[in-house]
């Protein structure tokens, strides 16, 4: 039976077993439009396509599907950008549909025509423009493939009005054969005992985990690795969740505000087992004084991730669950506590993630606040910057998927859309958005989505007046010249929030957190909790730019 | 240190611009870039011609070998290989200088494919060397237009 390119489309969607889609209809959109409307995927309308983009991911990042956005031609779809970038530096698993304007008009600068395979070729794993409706189910097919195999990431199908009209017989292919994409799973044989091998000779060896950790699903096999060897674990801010916060072998996040331990575990150990991690630059600090004593062994996916910014010793290219799995049996049990461990003890209790603890009301506070009523079982998103550090140094994650943030790209704007996303995903659970005053109000309109579409997520807005990360920057570095970072005309975040129809509550008070949490995570609505709290507090430790890991501020009295 | 780079990938819309942007993305130059259908239409072989340091030509091989479309990508850099490139050059001449001219271009076993009153067009295949040196030689009579088609590359033998 013949069927137009919309159907085709939705009904592969449904063969892709997608459930939700997040998105802004337009003008070349309206074929599909008309069929999403009979079909069972709940359609989530976004005021934003940035908004819709964040979500998409949030709900992939929660759920480990792939998360879908809608977008119209034009301005719908250079709005999704900053979306796909951010997916596209966390590798995470996405598709993006855009609506184009018919084919015969592109190149022609019609209205709201934008070439947006050309503009998301950088920030997209891959991208198809649809000219013929035959191709149709075959690239939603590879698309669903390309997304989530190998190092996942974002995929963008751009779909012409006329296609979607244009009728052709539909069937689904039953598999994808894309011969220029073979991705690797098997990691060498040989290479994996070898670096067992090394595991069971090194002195002062860490495990260096990452996101990889958490889109493989390999975090059982990384406990079970880390405690057969004794291997002392550290993490990237995409692999936070990929092994529990509280263990003894847990050191904490490393690089410009990772733990002391962490760090200087890193700086003087003899080994470093990194495992997805790509030895980004806010981790190593400055190059030529990284680990100057370590070996490296690094699993990964991506080839291309491997000896880009550090030389490794062993390679190991394949999928992290795969090869850490094999790798446990050939490395030796120990169960002594060793000299480096008792040093790392020390590291560990000399110089704890701290804060002062006197009667102000300080984001640090809070953020452990709704650790603790959270308890490792809600999930966190964050915004970028400040809120964004803290929260690394005060959530307590147990389980991978369960703390957002975004990593490679520093999205601010992102953690709101992205809880919203992760909600949907995971109804049952609490989902706090951590927040800064100047984060928020880059995707403030999306407290609309989140009220029409009854998504309860609470925003905890650490509001300071300023944008705080620069401004820590310029008081440090620049004699507290705070140029352009003073956010003076806010709105009154309580009163926003009502004018939306959700729930705001302020708080002054450090006595008040506690209950305010309560009562937030108890509404079924979106909240925004405004909380007040110390202007000038810094993110300590900090290893500022160009320095190398082991050179901290530690900065707290 | 020059590389000379083949890669064999999908012969479809956007793949040539998805190789540059690697490239551009990086601030790496390309010397010269030659794209032609295989014996298997389906395919394109895009011979790339590039100079950096080791880490930066095998991050660039890496890249790639990552993109959807891409089949193989190849470096000839330890290969036995051999490699081509055409010019066409319009090069003042008159009869003064036309039999100096058709000298050289015997030398070189280069050909004369157009004859005008006051010019000639030399075909000339060879090694970038050997361009290189016709060139030099011709560049004093007078050279009015040049074109090439960049640098094809093939493994010898049965490789």
């Amino acid at each position: 039976m013949k069927k137009t390119g919309a159907q085709i489309l939705i009904e592969s969607l449904l063969k892709e077993k997608v459930e939700v889609v997040f998105g802004i209809p337009g003008g070349v959109f309206l074929p599909t439009f008309d069929v999403l409307y009979d079909s069972p995927i709940r359609f989530i309308l976004t005021r934003h396509e940035q908004g819709a983009a964040h979500m998409a991911e949030g709900f992939s990042r929660a759920s480990g599907k792939v998360g879908v956005c809608f977008a119209t031609s034009g301005p719908g779809a250079t709005n999704l950008v900053t979306g796909l970038a951010n997916a596209n530096m966390d590798s995470i698993p996405m598709i993006a549909i855009t609506a184009q304007v018919a084919t015969n008009l592109i190149g022609n600068d019609a209205f709201q025509e934008a070439d947006i395979t050309g503009i998301t070729r950088p920030v997209t794993k891959h991208n198809y423009l649809v000219k013929d409706v035959r191709d149709l189910a075959r690239i939603v097919k590879e698309a669903f493939y390309i997304a989530q195999t190998g190092r996942p990431g974002p995929v963008l199908i751009d779909l012409p009005v006329d296609v979607q009209k244009a009728e052709c017989d539909f069937s689904y292919p039953a598999q994808v054969d894309i011969r220029s994409y073979r991705p690797n799973y098997q990691g060498h044989p040989g290479q994996i005992k070898k670096a067992a091998e090394m595991i069971n000779h090194a002195q002062k060896p860490v495990l260096y985990i990452g996101g990889g950790v958490i889109t493989s699903g390999a975090h059982k096999e990384i406990l079970a690795l880390a405690e057969k060897a004794q291997l002392p674990v550290i993490w990237t801010l995409m692999g936070i969740g990929a092994f529990p916060s509280v263990h003894d072998l847990s050191l904490g996040m490393v690089g410009m505000h990772g733990t002391y331990s962490a760090n200087h575990a890193t700086q003087k150990s003899d080994l470093i087992i990194a495992v997805g991690a790509r030895f980004d630059d806010r981790v190593t600090g400055r190059l030529d004084k990284f680990a100057p004593g370590a070996k490296v062994i690094h699993i990964d996916i991506d080839p291309t991730s491997i000896s880009k910014n550090i030389k490794v010793d062993v390679p190991i290219v394949g999928d992290a669950r795969v090869i850490v799995e094999e790798m446990v049996k050939y490395v030796a049990k120990k169960t002594k506590m060793t000299d480096w461990h008792k040093q790392i003890e020390i590291w560990k209790k000399d110089f704890p993630l701290t804060y002062k603890k006197d009667n102000k009301l300080r984001a640090q506070y809070v953020i452990e606040q709704i650790s603790e009523i959270t308890k490792g079982n809600g999930i966190i998103t964050t915004e970028v910057g400040q809120n964004q550090m803290w929260s690394t140094q005060f959530i307590n994650s147990k389980t991978p998927r369960t703390f957002i943030s975004s990593g490679g790209l520093g999205t601010m704007g992102y953690g709101f859309p992205a809880a919203i996303g992760a909600k949907v995903a995971c109804p049952d659970k609490v989902v706090f958005d951590i927040a800064g005053d100047g984060s928020i109000q880059m995707n403030i309109q999306e407290l609309a989505t989140a009220v029409q579409n009854k998504i309860p997520v609470k925003v905890a807005i650490l509001n300071n007046g300023y944008l705080g990360m620069v401004r820590q920057w310029q008081q440090l570095f620049y004699k507290k010249r705070y140029s352009g970072t003073v956010l003076s005309g806010n709105p009154d975040f309580v009163k926003v929030a009502e004018a939306y129809g959700a729930v705001g509550i302020r708080v002054e008070k450090k006595s008040d957190v506690k209950a305010a949490l309560q009562k937030a995570i108890k509404i079924d609505k979106p909240v925004f909790l405004d909380f007040r709290i110390e202007p000038e507090e810094n993110v300590f430790p900090m290893v500022p730019a160009g320095a190398a890991l082991d050179e901290i501020l530690q900065g707290v009295a | 240190m020059r590389h000379a780079i083949s890669v064999l990938v999908e012969n479809k819309a956007g793949v040539l611009a998805r190789i540059a942007n690697l490239f551009s993305a990086r601030g790496y130059n390309i010397d010269s870039l030659a794209v032609g259908e295989t014996e298997d239409p389906s395919i394109s072989r895009m011979t790339i011609i590039v100079r950096g340091d080791e880490r930066i030509l095998e991050q660039i091989e890496k890249q790639l070998n990552k993109l959807v479309d891409v089949i193989r990508v190849s470096d000839f850099l330890e290969t036995e290989h051999l490699e081509r490139d055409l010019t066409l050059i319009k090069v003042a001449a008159d009869k003064n200088t036309r039999l100096e001219i058709m000298q050289i271009v015997d030398i070189f076993r280069a050909k004369i494919v157009d004859v005008g009153s006051s010019s000639l067009i030399i075909e000339m295949t060879g090694n970038e060397e050997k361009i290189k040196a016709f060139v030099e030689i011709i560049r004093p009579f007078g050279i009015k237009e040049m074109v090439r088609t960049g640098v094809v590359a093939m493994a010898r033998g049965n490789k």
